[in-house]
Order: C-alpha cells, then sequence, then structure tokens
C-alpha cells in the first residue's frame, strides 16, 4: 500500500490529508513531513483528515500526539476529520478527543477555525 | 489445530505491513468479517512493531517469527516472537500509555490495542533472549449457506 500525505493550506490552516497506512514504518515519514510542512508555511492551525486512511495501529496515535503538542506550542489548534469507526476507536483508546475536537466534514472544521478566529478578534479588541 | 503457518522476516519495519497481511489472507480462508479483519491485522502489526522498536531496537538484522494457527472451532493462534533484549517487566510493559520508545512519540497503546482486540495475550520474555506475544482470537461462528 502506497502511503502518502497531501497537503492543502486554506487561510492559516494546513490542511494535511493522509492516504494509504498510517503504521510505524510509515508514521516515522508523516511525522517529520507534516512538521517540515508546518513550518515551511508557518501554518498556525492543523486539520488532520483521516477519510483516505486504510490502515492504522497505535502508531498513529503518536503521530497525532506529537503534532497536537507542535502545535499548541505555537498558539494553534488542531482538530480531526474523517475517521472510520476502526481509526476513532484507537484514538478513543488513548482519550485524544478528550483534548482535540472530531469534526463531521472538512466544511464544518473550517468554520470551527474562523469562529475561533472571530471570537479571538473580539476579545482583542476589547482590550 | 487444522491450518498452521510460519513466517519468517527481517526486523525491517517494511515488513511490519506484509506481516499483518500474510496473516489476514492465512485466516481469509475462514471467512472472517471485516471486523475481525481489521481486529486481526492491528493486532499483529502492534506485536510486529514491538518486536521491531523494542526487541531489536531498530536495528534491521534480527529475525521476527510469526506462527498462525486455527482449529475446527473458529479458534486463531497467533504468536509473535523476537529473540532480542527482553522485557524487564512485563506487567509494567503492558499498562496503557507506557513506553520506552520516547524518541519515537510512541503512545505507549500496543498492548493495550492487542487486549482490546483479541481475546486472551500472553507475554512470555526473558531478558537477553527475547519475547513472544501469543494472542488468541475466537471468529464468531460463520454463516450456514
Amino acid at each position: 500500500m502506497q502511503t502518502y500525505l497531501d497537503f492543502q493550506m486554506k487561510d492559516d490552516v494546513l490542511i494535511v490529508n493522509i492516504v494509504g497506512d498510517l503504521d510505524h514504518h510509515q508514521a516515522t515519514q508523516a511525522r517529520e513531513e507534516i512538521d517540515r510542512t508546518i513550518e515551511a508555511f508557518k501554518s498556525k492551525n492543523l486539520i488532520l483528515d483521516f477519510s483516505k486512511v486504510e490502515f492504522m495501529d497505535s502508531s498513529g496515535i503518536g503521530v497525532v500526539m506529537g503534532r497536537y503538542n507542535k502545535v499548541k506550542e505555537k498558539g494553534g489548534e488542531i482538530l480531526i476529520i474523517g475517521c472510520s469507526k476502526y481509526v476513532k476507536l484507537i484514538l478513543e483508546m488513548a482519550g485524544i478527543f478528550t483534548i482535540i475536537r472530531y469534526c463531521e466534514s472538512l466544511n464544518e472544521a473550517l468554520e470551527k477555525f474562523q469562529a475561533m478566529e472571530e471570537q479571538r478578534e473580539v476579545s482583542g479588541n476589547d482590550k | 489445530m487444522i491450518n498452521k503457518i510460519k513466517v519468517e522476516f527481517l526486523s525491517l519495519s517494511v515488513n511490519e505491513s506484509f506481516a499483518r497481511t500474510a496473516v489476514a489472507g492465512f485466516f481469509s480462508e475462514l471467512d472472517p468479517t471485516i471486523e475481525e479483519i481489521a481486529e486481526i491485522k492491528t493486532s499483529v502489526s502492534e506485536a510486529v512493531s514491538n518486536a521491531i522498536i523494542h526487541g531489536y531496537k531498530n536495528q534491521p538484522t534480527g529475525i521476527v517469527t510469526v506462527e498462525c494457527s486455527y482449529d475446527e472451532n473458529r479458534k486463531l493462534v497467533i504468536s509473535v516472537a523476537d529473540n532480542g533484549v527482553g522485557i524487564e517487566n512485563i506487567e509494567k510493559a503492558r499498562e496503557p500509555l507506557f513506553t520506552t520508545g520516547s524518541s519515537e512519540e510512541r503512545a505507549g497503546m500496543g498492548f493495550t490495542v492487542m487486549e482490546s482486540f483479541t481475546d486472551h495475550v500472553e507475554v512470555t520474555s526473558k531478558l537477553g533472549e527475547g519475547t513472544r506475544v501469543l494472542m488468541i482470537k475466537r471468529l464468531d461462528a460463520g454463516y450456514e449457506l
């Protein structure tokens, strides 16, 4: 199974589409590539799209946790979309959804980021 | 036991996908459900990754041995063994979120995943000699046509 990442930038949100298998072998590469792209585009917010993931084991948890820490460090947020029942189950085992919100669609995730941004602007004007 | 296979391969991470695909292929004879196949593949992937990362410390020169069998009661037995460093404290290693592979962003959830996706997980290990993970899973009764 060929595994690759598809990147898309919408405003200041980097959308990462993971295609194929996310196991220990692929996770190392995925991790490095996502981090490099975050740096290159100076993206603050991240959406991880799992809809094209064919297989995932607990290595996926590490990838998500690592990116969460990285994005949080820079004051950004991370949202997850497109999980199959299995991907969701594995992420749930590690309690991922207690710290990262799950959205049903890309639009919902983008809207959430927009709402967060607007809220930030409003509270910024108050000061 | 009515059927059995034994597969040996080098401790290269690229072989993780080969291992789970081979095991799933072997059991496909029993017509497992899509869920059961996903559970088997994930459990094998966890055990093989553990052997490579922890057993052989990511050195690509070790041998990982995977043995699978099934019987007339649709009981599957999967054994994943390495001749690596062994586990010092098995009980601790099986705890959720416990990991020694900090530099690699390991979540420490491998055994938890194996335990939830199979019926029984048994770990035997000896320091300096290696580790064997034995998993037992009973498939749902097949449909009689």
